[in-house]
Formats: C-alpha cells, sequence, structure tokens
C-alpha cells in the first residue's frame, strides 16, 4: 500500500526517471552496435585479430562496474565530465561490446559454409554475400547478443545513478540514504521489470526477424 | 609478426608509464604508502573477500545440488520451465536484488551476503543444468551398457563432461559477486565499496582509486583462478575434445 501510495504522489517523476533510464540504455546499445557489429564481422574476416578483440572485450567485462566507474572518473574529470551521463554511456557502450562482437563473430562463423558457397557459385561478390547470405542469417544470434548486453545495461545503468547519470536508480540511491522503503520498491521493481519487460520483448523479436527458413 | 610483437610491447611499456605518472599525480602511490591506510585498505579486502567466499560456497553447494535435482530422470521434464525462470532471475539488475533483499532484512553483512547468494547461484544452477543435460545420451547409453548405477553414472560420466559448462556459470557467478559485493557498502556490509563510494562522494580521486584497483584485482584473478581450476580438475579426453 505504501508503494502505491508513493507511486501516486510521484508518478511524473517516476516516468521521468523511466524515460531516462531508458534513454540511457538505447543510446549506448546504438552507438555499440555501430562499433561492435562491424567489428564482429571484420573479425570473422581476420582471425588473428577475433582472439584479440574477444580477449580484450572479455577483459572490460570482467571490470566491475562501480570500479569501471571508478576508473573513469579522474580520467573524465579532466575535460569536466567525471560525473554524469558522459561516464555513464561510455561504460555502458563498453560493457555492452563484448555480447553483441562475440555474437556476431559466432553467427556469422556458424553461417553453413553450404550456403555460402552457393553464393558463390551464383556469382555473388564479396560483400553481397555478406549483405544477402551471412548477415541475414545471422540476424536472429545478434540480437539476442543485443538482448544480453540492454538487459545487462539497464542494471548497470541503476548503479550509474551513483555517479549522477539519473535514472531508475536515483530512487534506490536516495530511497537507501533516506530508508524510505517505498522509494527504494519503487526503484528495484521498476528496474527490474524494465529488465524482464524488456528481456521478453526483444525474445519476441528475435522470433519476428528469424527468416521463416530457419525457423522450425 | 616480431614487428607487430614489438610494438605491442612498446605500447604496454608506454600504457604502464602513463599509468604510474597518473597514480603518481591523483596520489595513489602516496595513498597506499601510508601505513594507516594500508591497513585500513587490507581490512576492507578482508571484509569483502568474507562477503564473496560466503555468499559463494552456499552458491556453489546450492547451485550444484539444484542443477543436479532438476536433471534427474524425474524432474527432468520441468527443465525447460526451471531454466525459463532462472533466465528471468538472472535480468534483475544486482543493485534492485540488494536494495529488495535490505528492505525486508535490514542492514549489515548478513542481507549482503543472502543476496550474493541468490544472484550467484542463479548462474551456476543453470549452468549445471545445462551442463548435464547437454552430455551425449550415447555416452549415458553405454555407461549404463557395462552395469554403471545411476549414482556412479552421475559422478564419473555425467558430472566430468558437464565440468566445463559448470565452470563458466561458476566463474560468471564469481565475476559479478565480487563486481556485486563492492556495492554492499551500499547496504552496510563494508567491503571495498566503501572506499569508492567515499571516494566519489568527495571527489577524492586517491580513494576512489585505492578501492576501484582491488575490486578490479580482484575479480581479474578469481576469473583466472577458476579457468585454471578448470585446467587442473577437467580430464584431459574430455578437455582436448573442445
Amino acid at each position: 500500500m505504501d508503494l502505491l501510495t508513493f507511486l501516486d504522489q510521484n508518478l511524473s517523476r517516476t516516468f521521468f526517471l523511466l524515460w531516462e533510464h531508458v534513454w540511457l540504455v538505447a543510446l549506448s546499445l546504438v552507438i555499440a552496435m555501430c562499433i561492435g557489429v562491424p567489428l564482429g564481422v571484420l573479425i570473422t574476416k581476420k582471425k588473428e585479430l577475433a582472439q584479440k578483440v574477444l580477449g580484450g572485450a572479455n577483459i572490460i567485462m570482467t571490470v566491475p562496474s562501480i570500479a569501471l566507474f571508478g576508473l573513469m572518473l579522474p580520467v573524465l574529470a579532466l575535460v569536466g565530465h567525471g560525473l554524469g551521463k558522459v561516464p555513464a554511456v561510455i561504460a555502458l557502450v563498453l560493457y555492452s561490446l563484448l555480447p553483441i562482437i562475440r555474437n556476431t563473430y559466432i553467427a556469422i562463423k556458424n553461417v553453413d559454409p553450404a550456403l555460402v558457397d552457393a553464393g558463390k557459385g551464383m556469382g555473388m561478390t564479396k560483400w553481397q554475400l555478406l549483405r544477402e547470405v551471412e548477415i541475414p542469417l545471422a540476424v536472429p544470434v545478434i540480437l539476442a547478443g543485443l538482448k544480453t548486453a540492454a538487459v545487462m545495461n539497464i542494471g548497470i545503468a541503476a548503479i550509474a545513478a551513483y555517479v549522477g547519470a539519473g535514472g531508475l536508480g536515483v530512487f534506490i540511491q536516495q530511497g537507501i540514504a533516506r530508508s524510505h522503503e517505498a522509494m527504494i520498491l519503487t526503484g528495484a521493481l521498476g528496474v527490474s521489470l524494465l529488465a524482464v519487460f524488456v528481456d521478453l520483448g526483444m525474445s519476441s523479436l528475435e522470433r519476428l526477424l528469424t527468416p521463416k527458413g530457419l525457423k522450425i | 609478426m616480431s614487428t607487430t610483437t614489438k610494438g605491442y610491447r612498446f605500447f604496454l611499456l608506454a600504457l604502464f608509464f602513463i599509468m604510474g605518472i597518473g597514480a603518481e599525480r591523483v596520489g595513489l602511490i602516496e595513498y597506499y604508502s601510508d601505513p594507516w591506510e594500508q591497513e585500513y585498505v587490507l581490512f576492507l579486502v578482508r571484509q569483502h573477500l568474507h562477503l564473496v567466499l560466503i555468499s559463494m560456497g552456499m552458491a556453489i553447494v546450492t547451485g550444484l545440488a539444484a542443477g543436479i535435482f532438476v536433471s534427474r530422470k524425474k524432474f527432468k521434464k520441468y527443465a525447460g520451465i526451471v531454466m525459463y525462470v532462472i533466465g528471468l532471475g538472472q535480468t534483475i539488475p544486482s543493485l534492485a536484488v540488494l536494495a529488495i533483499v535490505m528492505s525486508f532484512l535490514g542492514i549489515g553483512s548478513k542481507p549482503a551476503i543472502f543476496a550474493l547468494f541468490i544472484y550467484s547461484t542463479l548462474p551456476i544452477a543453470r549452468n549445471t543444468l545445462a551442463g548435464i543435460l547437454s552430455v551425449s545420451p550415447a555416452i549415458i547409453d553405454a555407461a549404463k551398457g557395462i552395469g554403471m548405477t545411476p549414482r556412479k553414472i552421475l559422478f564419473q560420466i555425467e558430472l566430468p563432461n558437464a565440468m566445463n559448462v559448470i565452470l563458466t556459470g561458476i566463474r560468471v557467478a564469481l565475476v559479478i559477486n565480487i563486481g556485486t559485493a563492492a556495492l554492499g557498502y551500499l547496504i552496510g556490509a563494508g567491503g571495498l565499496g566503501d572506499l569508492i563510494f567515499t571516494g566519489i562522494n568527495l571527489m577524492q580521486t586517491d580513494k576512489l582509486l585505492a578501492g576501484a584497483l582491488p575490486v578490479i584485482l580482484l575479480a581479474l584473478i578469481g576469473d583466472y583462478l577458476i579457468e585454471l581450476i578448470g585446467v587442473i580438475i577437467i580430464p584431459k579426453g574430455i578437455r582436448l575434445a573442445d
């Protein structure tokens, strides 16, 4: 009941924070996609690069998010962006890179070589092969990578509230500071529900975008 | 090849040099050389490890047991549902889990350990289940054929074959656990998050980095250790098959 009263009294603020959260995650996801997908495609062609890129992305993933914010703060403070949305977006982009690159790489690697051969036999150029055979077949797996990244980012964006990035984490942060239970629960449940819904939504998108021939 | 290696080494050396200068400029070296602060950092590291080790120990036991339990013949039909529920549980952000646990159990290290335990159990249980289910039925059939009891099949066939996937689950859980334990400070559990959050709030870079670096090191070391354990305990024949 407490929760509902709180929500009722702070509805516009809740929606604003929710919107801020979604905006942070979406923006960083788009940036990460613009970097990650081409990079993932590139490393399928250059094998010696693949190990290094995937290894590097793996190390970034191992670094805990709050520690990464801590590391970036003094560096970004030099250009006057130590706190706020800039470090949050950079961190979110860095964390999204691994799932996106890895899934793109695996997806294109796993395209049936017979299909690529057939494409070659029809006289397709390398570019055409990539655009008309490999990428369409890889889309579901790439989307799965995006989903992983999105869900993870929703969680990290919540932590980013502590470096002043806004979003629903603000409710958790202020709620803990004031031991305001309804506020904490609004933030925590809001973030959790957002993550679950994004997960479900992107799963159905994945099914929708799977080429007809690939569905069993 | 040799020129790229040389370039790489030079790059690393330059990077370390720049990092060293940076560490000096922000006062990190001074911070770590202060015996008083040293003791405090070590105290926080111990506190952090305390949170991580207890919750991970419980999570490994529970996760393995739950995974094995659901993969038994009787419950195999529920495996899909269990995987789905665990997957949904894993989407819940770590900070949210901590916050929710705190609002029910209060503050201190016990609620933090409980939250870490729940959060780490999920990937371990999921990977145990997935690993055992992915063991080739032909191998299990062969084991049955030579007269192995179900118990023997579990310990000598299923678990060793699934060990790779299980260890990946434990590794993921451990890395997430160490990172989330840094948030434990927020609900009064202490740990290295103490220095990080104090550093952010006071804009004291030396304090902030003094907390952040050990957390990163712990995560990297934990990641590496589990990989090492994998090399030791996974039988050779299976490792080569990968």
